[in-house]
């Protein structure tokens, strides 16, 4: 932890200076063609603080070993850091107990990880209910679920500011639902849903619940037990920690009536050619060799901001995505795709006379990193006609500088090339 | 039909004027990335119009970010090949117009002896060749040649 970064607050957390805060990630130090890089596609991937990537290295040079074997002091200690992100993690979604947390590569792997694992539970006609802003990781697995099964995806429809809209989730609740699969926040449009809400419904309903919070937990935080979700995901690259490893929370009872995702070392109890028995959760999801240092990693992301109040961070990400937001009218033909009341800082946009594609090479140019494309959400694409946009999206290590520049640049390009 | 068709392909000066040692020429003159740019997209406004009607899945060059359509039509007589590329973006319509001004109006055996990277080497553009930007001027070249090996 870089000490200037932190003073003290009368609650034990800490105030955060941007400029320490931006001391503490090496990589953002740095010229790309030519202009300081300006990284704006945080939700894409975020930045590593400093003490992450040191524990990755401390790790390979101090305690690299297998984890769980128990015949030696080095992998003795590698256990107790890989055990002891899994409490920090547990900790950091507050989970009910550790035996929840299971790591997985990814979002992605956690989501089907549980839609495989739900085959047996499904029947035809069954209903399985996701939105219209759902990434592709949070459709895809379903669809296959659905295929496989012979269930129905049902679709929550969106109103043209890229929220829910009204009554539309109620509508699709049946009895015949067995599965509502929903993202906390659109990695598109930034909006924020109302999944306490719709996990209450649903749970009314006799509905497992899965809550997919890649694009949640890097601004604000979540309480797996407060939501009552039975499934909760993310991705620890988007939490500033290592890529390779993301966390699928279950609630115990859910993962015990679940079955093993992929067979092989550690997710055993005993093995014959007769049979085999399972390991106990945790271990049970995690076939072979984990992502140690990954796991490692990760907790220090968390350690690393959970030291800051985390009201002065939203304070902070919501100047910018206000500021921002303020800038719009100054770009002739520049509009926003996604105004719900309800936002992080991610902002997609379009531009009169450019592509999105046109816009993100001439940011490039001027050391702006931005995001375009489909962002993997498709069927949000369609929803709006567009090919694409381009995104901006912010971290609390961005500043209010950072955003000018960006549309100064904005507004050079669509001068000049429009 | 055909003399239409021929026309088409055939009225513009791609592989004519609009060359590769006049882009080249002009381009190493450009000081910064605002001029080059902006010369990108100009060359990008002067492709030859493409058909709306041919804007349909079978000629769409997939593996772009944006949207981007390829014909060609074979002139007998002469054993040239011609291109007409379109694209929904300002940039990608700007190397399209470098890829057609390399690559039309030469007979297969020629445009297939085309070294496309080394011109886009030279013009420091290589990043769009890349296979890690979705912009697809790989596929676009990747698809052209395709198009010229069949037809040897
Ligand atoms: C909302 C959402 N869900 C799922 C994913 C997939 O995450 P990962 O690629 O880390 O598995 C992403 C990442 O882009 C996302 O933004």
């Amino acid at each position: 932890m870089n000490q200037q970064a932190v003073e003290s607050n009368n609650d034990s957390k800490m105030t955060f200076d941007i400029k320490a805060v931006r001391k503490s990630f090496p990589i953002l130090d740095q010229n790309v063609n030519g202009k300081p890089l300006i990284y704006l596609d945080n939700a894409a991937s975020a930045q590593k603080p400093d003490t992450v990537i040191q524990s990755i290295s401390d790790y390979y040079c101090h305690d690299n070993s297998n984890v769980h074997r128990g015949a030696h002091t080095l992998g003795d200690r590698a256990t107790a850091a890989f055990e002891g992100a899994r409490e920090t993690v547990r900790r950091f979604i507050n989970a009910a107990s550790t035996k929840e947390i299971i790591w997985t590569g990814g979002t992605t792997e956690a989501i089907n990880l549980v839609a495989s694992g739900l085959t047996a539970s499904l029947k035809a006609d069954d209903e399985i209910i996701v939105s219209r802003m759902e990434h592709h990781a949070n459709i895809v697995p379903w669809q296959m679920l659905a295929e496989r099964t012979g269930a129905i995806l049902k679709v929550i429809e969106i109103n043209e500011a890229g929220e829910l809209q009204e009554g539309a989730f109620d509508k699709l609740l049946t009895e015949r639902t067995k599965i509502v699969a929903v993202t906390q926040v659109s990695n598109v449009l930034g909006t924020i849903n109302p999944v306490k809400e719709i996990i209450d419904k649903a749970k009314a309903a006799g509905a497992i619940t899965l809550i997919d919070g890649a694009q949640a937990v890097p601004h604000f935080l979540v309480d797996v037990q407060a939501l009552d979700c039975d499934y909760f995901v993310f991705s620890s690259h988007k939490l500033f920690g290592p890529t390779g490893i993301g966390v699928l929370y279950g609630k115990e009872d859910r993962l015990n009536a679940l079955p093993p995702y992929q067979g092989g070392g550690e997710m055993i109890e005993r093995v014959t050619f007769e049979k085999t028995t399972y390991n106990e959760l945790p271990y049970k999801f995690e076939a072979g060799t984990p992502p140690i240092s990954e796991a490692i990693g990760l907790a220090k992301a968390i350690d690393y901001f959970t030291v800051f109040d985390r009201q002065s961070i939203e304070l902070h990400e919501n100047n910018l995505l206000n500021y921002a937001n303020s800038m719009v009218s100054d770009v002739p033909g520049m509009r926003i795709i996604g105004t719900a009341a309800s936002k992080v800082p991610v902002m997609s946009f379009m531009i009169d006379g450019l592509h999105p594609s046109d816009i993100g090479t001439l940011l490039d140019q001027q050391g702006i990193a931005i995001r375009t494309g489909h962002h993997c959400a498709m069927p949000l694409m369609d929803f709006y006609g567009l090919p694409g946009t381009a995104r901006a999206s912010f971290a609390f290590y961005n500043t209010q500088s950072e955003v000018e520049k960006l549309f100064e640049c904005l507004q050079k390009i669509q001068r000049l090339f429009t | 039909m055909t003399i239409d068709k021929h026309t088409q392909f055939t009225q513009n000066d791609f592989g004519g004027s609009i060359n590769t040692d006049e882009i080249l020429d002009t381009f190493e003159f450009l000081e910064d990335w605002e001029e080059r740019y902006a010369y990108i997209i100009d060359l990008g406004k002067k492709l030859p119009e493409f058909p709306e009607s041919e804007k349909v899945e079978a000629n769409y060059v997939h593996g772009c970010q944006s949207q981007v359509w390829l014909i060609h039509y074979l002139d007998k007589a002469s054993g040239k090949l011609y291109l007409l590329i379109d694209s929904d973006a300002l940039i990608v319509r700007g190397l399209a117009a470098i890829v057609l001004a390399a690559m039309n109006a030469k007979s297969p055996n020629e445009l297939l002896a085309v070294n496309v990277e080394e011109i886009f080497e030279k013009m420091d553009l290589i990043r769009h060749v890349s296979a890690t930007r979705g912009n697809g001027l790989r596929s676009m070249v990747k698809k052209v040649q395709v198009i010229a090996e069949q037809l040897i």
